[in-house]
């Protein structure tokens, strides 16, 4: 007999190639799992024991300091970011959602396919391009206006376009789940189209939609290159005009007190930079509590 | 081919087909049904997989508006008027004639808002809790849930959810309901109670049942349809109508050579 089985008795060998090889692949799977996790831990318990000592109360309520001044904060930045992100979710949420409903619900294979692709092709734009559109779009026509120039408008507009895409494409499958048996329940009691989507596509697809739009803020909380051609900095508080104005933003300030020579910037910069990623913390926090599924 | 299609005078239609072709794209799926469905009866339609029973009885009310490559030519009447002339409205038409799915799917809400909903968005001006409660006990739910109103509609057995899914149905008070394989999800003790219920309904409303089950036919229905395929020189599979009479006549004596062959097991 050539082709025959080997001789394998019944009781589990630790030393056979095969037990062997098993054991190995899982043992580098593991490591490999642990070594991905590596750099996100490292980060936070830099951030953490970095920013720690910085952090006090002052910093929500106080400006920037001189480079050799005491204390301060970056309350400016805080506000700004989060009026830059609003301006951004205000966009592109709005935009992106209803795209996404149009793109799965109701346009043809063809377009559908078209527009997806476009999507994707958005979503791999570097930032610094959004940056550099949003500039000639926004700062430039605020110069010509008379009205403005650097600016929260300008910052919140160019994170609005990396917002977009995220969005656009978690809908998208979010909705794509949703079981056309629901689809076809609603249209077969006598809903519109708007009373479908509305009613039953939208609820059901809800926390896949929300997951996708913290997913967006996280990402765009932390973008600095496009806000450095569009709003700029400013070491003054947002007053009532700073939609046309330059507006700080944790990251920018994170940037620029990082790469200053004076020490007490510098440690202000590990502060920002721990309450960014607290920020964002809390926002994905808060939205998976808001969307969890009932019982 | 040929087909009886006489109703007895005693009993108007309240559907017909007239010469009704059904296409996806250039592909013929259901060809030239002439077919009188009389009101307040159960009519079934039979047939083996591919005949376009189900096809056709999606045509009833509209919905294989939502395939992209549908397109019917002939005529579909409802009462006196045609289903697919230009001027007519999907949407209500859907309202008048209800559909109860093969799967059951509730809407993930609760039971009292799956009832609901359709009286909603159909801008109903009554009592809610009245209708919900009305819908129920002709659906045979009542008892059951009367307690769990505001439970999910999900947490259900498979056979309440059936039933809740034909409740949702008539809370729109449609004229007909259709009725796809309603009970292929279903264990055979829930498959009685919604067996039993369609005998209750057909006083108040027309049932038009698709169904694989021939014993199922042959025990819910009125009048029976038999719907075959052919396959054209092209390999196209397309289905017919083949007989249509009352239910005793087809499972006793049917007309065609291929019903006998069918209801007697030797193909389908």
């Amino acid at each position: 007999m050539t082709d025959s089985f080997p001789e394998n008795t019944l009781v589990r060998s630790g030393f056979s190639q095969r037990t062997l090889f098993n054991t190995v692949m899982t043992c580098l799977g593991f490591a490999c799992g642990a070594l991905a996790l590596l750099p996100l831990l490292a980060v936070l318990a830099y951030v953490v024991v970095q920013g720690f000592s910085s952090l006090g109360p002052d910093i929500f309520f106080q400006l920037p300091p001189s480079p050799f001044g005491q204390g301060g904060g970056f309350g400016n930045a805080i506000l700004g970011t989060i009026l830059m992100v609003g301006i951004g979710t205000l966009i592109s949420i709005p935009f992106g959602v209803l795209g996404a409903i149009y793109l799965t619900e109701f346009s043809s294979k063809t377009t559908a396919r078209w527009i997806r692709f476009a999507t994707n092709v958005l979503s791999g734009v570097p930032s610094i391009i959004a940056g550099v559109f949003a500039y000639g779009l926004i700062v430039l026509t605020l110069t010509k206006l008379k009205i403005g120039s650097y600016s929260a408008l300008g910052g919140g507009f160019a994170l609005a376009v990396l917002m977009l895409p995220i969005i656009v494409r978690t809908t998208d499958e979010a909705l794509q789940l949703v079981s056309e048996d629901l689809r076809q329940a609603a249209v077969g009691l006598g809903a519109t189209n708007f009373q479908t989507v509305s009613r039953v596509v939208l609820p059901a697809a809800m926390p896949a939609i929300v997951t996708g739009s913290t997913l967006a803020i996280a990402r765009a909380s932390g973008e600095t290159a496009p806000l450095l051609f569009t709003a700029l900095f400013s070491s003054f508080w947002p007053s009532a005009d700073s939609l046309f104005k330059p507006t700080a933003s944790l990251a920018v300030l994170v940037y620029n007190f990082a790469i200053s020579p004076y020490k007490n910037w510098q440690s202000l910069a590990w502060a920002a930079s721990l309450i960014l990623v607290i920020m964002v913390l809390i926002t994905s926090i808060i939205s998976r509590w808001a969307t969890r599924q009932k019982a | 081919m040929s087909t009886d299609n006489s109703v007895t005078n005693s009993t108007e239609a309240i559907l017909r087909t007239e010469g009704l072709n059904i296409y996806y794209g250039n592909f013929l799926a259901v060809q030239n049904v002439w077919l009188n469905i009389p009101k307040h009866q159960v009519t079934a339609f039979i047939g083996p997989s591919g005949c376009g029973k189900s096809t056709l009885l999606r045509c009833y009310n509209r919905l294989n508006d939502l395939i992209e490559s549908f397109r019917a030519e002939g005529k579909v009447y409802f009462n006196d008027k045609n289903l697919y002339a230009p001027d007519i409205d999907p949407v209500e038409v859907r309202r008048r004639i209800g559909m109860v799915f093969q799967r059951p799917n509730p809407f993930p809400k609760s039971i009292f808002d799956n009832i609901t909903f359709g009286a909603k968005i159909n801008g109903y001006k009554g009592d809610l809790a009245e209708l919900v409660q009305r819908s129920l006990q002709q659906a045979a739910l009542w008892d059951e849930v009367k307690d769990k109103l505001h439970q999910s509609g999900l947490s259900l057995s498979g056979g309440q959810q059936q039933r809740l899914c034909i409740a949702r149905a008539i809370a729109v008070q449609p004229e007909v309901i259709l009725m796809d394989e309603p009970c292929s999800a279903l264990d055979p003790i829930s498959t009685l109670r919604v067996e039993e219920l369609i005998h209750e309904l057909k006083e108040r409303y027309t049932i038009v049942i698709v169904t694989h089950n021939m014993q199922q036919a042959s025990r819910v229905s009125d009048r029976t349809a038999f719907f075959n395929v052919k396959t054209s020189e092209k390999g196209e599979r397309s289905g017919y109508l083949v007989e249509f009479d009352a239910t005793e006549v087809i499972f006793s004596d049917p007309q065609q050579e291929d019903t006998k062959a069918y209801i007697s097991g030797r193909f389908g």
